[in-house]
């Protein structure tokens, strides 16, 4: 049976009013907080050495990025740190913070389809961490102009956009998660619990098992440099089923231009390689590409999830 | 008059939990119709089945000519709905809350506000309408959820449990806001355990029992027929036999005796002078006479009294 109307009615209105919260929250303005210390922090520290260097390095803002600098981790380092914390801040009371309100029979009892409830909710989330990504780049990239008093360079600006929007990605597939579990759970601080548990099995625990699990397979196997490959490349397999790993090896290429290959190379590929010499920015976006397609499948999975999860549910509380 | 809300048949199971068993409904314009029932007896399923919130597993609704499956978006722009225990934007202002409303509906902002304004003022929410949700009392968020409807300009109002938790006069306040409703030539569909209440304000109402309407009509209508007669009258007198005395009077359905010297009368007609006539005529001396009309509270515990007998 076909519904009538079209599902997208009061987006507009539930995007722009989901947004105006998570701006004025003090949730995220403590998050802000945090990520901006964190930003400041780590480029003020990096920056001293890399003054040091001016000249030498052709992608100097890029290096901003990634160089750590001790006791302090790089900023990419913490911002894969901070993005998934920021995204199931960001959602995961999206749906049970409004049955505990008792606004959601009221704003369901309006001519909107539940369609329009949860991409607006999404998608405010997504815009909310597009925004605060951009003004961090942006700040940064100042604070390296102040710092360093050199421009950064279009290819370094558009390696930059590139490194944002696959943080974006990054970030949607634990807003969809948390997102999901608002729907399955009642209540918000099950699902939050829930969301960061996840995030820490994949962040701490995943690496650990899939070495384990590597370990149990490789002792069985025997045979040539074959099978010594395959096996490489299966322990590579295991470790991109978390989320992280996808998005450590996308940001690791996007952010350094001399990374060739994401996974083994046979010495016969690299007959004829210049060493030394950087990729280009499409041969790096062309080299992450199933890295990112993974991150946006993974999204579109969890949204379905939760779609499906809330087109079923009982309205009443 | 024309149907305005319609169902046939219309029936919905939780797993093996039957919520709304073939219900046959019809509403007419204008008319103020009560659900009633015990807590859990199915007036909300019904509801959410109307308004397309919820599928039923069996039957039909028509909600002005269109099927809330089909159509939701239709349904919902025209009929207002206020759920039970209603709940807003805590953090937000009255009139914060009602822009949204205004702006999931589709109303153009300039015309909102005005619409916004204009409601606010009839449920006397004007003056504390830039304060947050949080202060509101019990009382202000029901008047609230009003205003949200009001603001929709609907030709239905579906209205949960309105009155619960108010006290009685806020109660009292609210069931005149409801009338008010039928005075805009709204047609209005509520909810209620209230009986006394929902007497109030309905023309007509439908008692519900397991799912099940069991009773439907007027008031007046339901009391004859499930207590015998519409009329019941309160007799004190003095004097022997006086059970006896008055069950012989035609018109007369049954006589309780209370206590002694007080006795319960239920006529099909206001019988009163013939009462006086026979407990004088019978040598007893009258002390009290007095007419009560039956309530709703009667039906409905005589109904129920009669349904465990029979079970």
């Amino acid at each position: 049976m076909k519904r009538r109307g079209s599902p997208w009615t009061g987006l507009g209105a539930i995007l722009l009013k989901e947004m105006a919260d998570h701006l004025s929250s003090i949730r995220m303005r403590l998050l802000e907080g945090l990520i901006l210390l964190t930003a400041i922090g780590t480029v003020f520290a990096a920056t001293q050495t890399l003054r040091q260097t001016i000249g030498e390095d052709p992608f100097l803002y890029l290096k901003i990025l990634t160089s750590a600098q001790d006791p302090l981790p790089s900023f990419v380092a913490f911002m894969g740190f901070l993005i998934p914390l920021t995204a199931i801040a960001l959602a995961f009371d999206a749906i049970n913070g409004e049955y505990m309100r008792r606004t959601l029979s009221r704003v369901l009892a309006q001519p909107i389809y539940r369609d329009a409830v949860l991409l607006g909710k999404f998608l405010a989330g997504i815009f909310t961490l597009g925004i605060t990504l951009l003004a961090l780049w942006l700040l940064v990239t100042g604070l390296g102009i102040l710092r360093l008093g050199v421009l950064p360079e279009g290819r370094e600006v558009a390696r930059g956009l590139a490194f944002i929007l696959a943080t974006l990605a990054y970030g949607g597939v634990w807003l969809a998660l948390a997102l999901l579990f608002s729907v399955v759970f009642r209540q918000p601080a099950t699902s939050a619990m829930a969301a960061i548990a996840v995030w820490l099995f994949f962040a701490v625990f995943w690496e650990i098992l899939a070495g384990l699990f590597f370990n149990i397979i490789s002792a069985t196997a025997t045979g040539g440099p074959e099978t010594e490959l395959a096996l490489a490349n299966f322990r590579l397999f295991l470790s991109r089923l978390s989320p992280n790993t996808l998005y450590s090896e996308t940001v690791l290429a996007l952010l350094n231009p001399d990374v060739r290959a994401l996974g083994p190379v046979l010495i016969t590929q690299l007959e004829g390689a210049v060493r030394g010499t950087l990729l280009p920015l499409s041969q790096s976006l062309l080299l992450v590409w199933p890295q990112f397609t993974g991150l946006i499948a993974t999204v579109i999975m969890l949204f379905a999830g939760a779609y499906v999860a809330f087109q079923r549910q009982e309205v009443r509380a | 008059m024309s149907t305005v809300i319609e169902t046939q048949g219309l029936t919905k199971h939780y797993g093996p939990i039957v919520a709304v068993e073939s219900l046959n409904l019809c509403l007419q314009a204008g008319e103020v119709f009560g659900l009633l029932g015990p807590n859990g007896s199915g007036k909300t399923t019904t509801i959410l089945m109307l308004l397309g919130l919820t599928e039923p597993t069996a039957g039909w609704a028509r909600v002005l000519g269109e099927d809330p499956l089909r159509n939701p978006l239709e349904v919902k722009r025209r009929v207002g709905y206020m759920p039970d225990s209603v709940g807003f934007y805590d953090e937000l202002t009255a009139r914060e809350n009602m822009r949204y409303t205004a702006r999931l509906n589709g109303i153009p902002s300039s015309e909102g506000e005005e619409r916004i304004d204009e409601a606010l003022a009839a449920v006397g929410l004007s003056e504390v309408a830039d304060r947050p949700v949080a202060t509101y009392s019990r009382g202000m968020r029901q008047r609230l959820g009003l205003t949200e409807v009001l603001l929709k300009r609907p030709q239905v109002a579906i209205l949960d449990e309105p009155t619960m938790g108010l006290d009685p006069e806020a109660a009292h306040e609210f069931l005149a806001m409801i009338r008010g409703l039928k005075a805009r030539g709204i047609t209005v569909l509520l909810s209620s355990h209230l009986l006394q209440q929902v007497q109030a304000v309905c023309d007509r109402v439908g008692l519900f029992h397991k799912g099940r309407l069991v009773l439907e009509g007027s008031v007046d209508a339901l009391s004859e027929r499930v207590l015998g007669g519409a009329y019941r009258i309160a007799v004190q007198a003095t004097g022997d036999g006086l059970e006896r005395l008055l069950s012989g009077i035609p018109g007369i359905v049954r006589v309780v005796q209370e206590r002694p010297g007080t006795c319960r009368v239920e006529a099909q007609q206001d019988c009163r002078a013939e009462v006086a006539r026979r407990v004088v005529a019978g040598g007893g001396q009258l002390l009290g006479l007095s007419l009560e009309r039956a309530t709703l509270d009667d039906v409905y515990a005589r109904y129920f009294q009669e349904a465990r007998h029979e079970a």
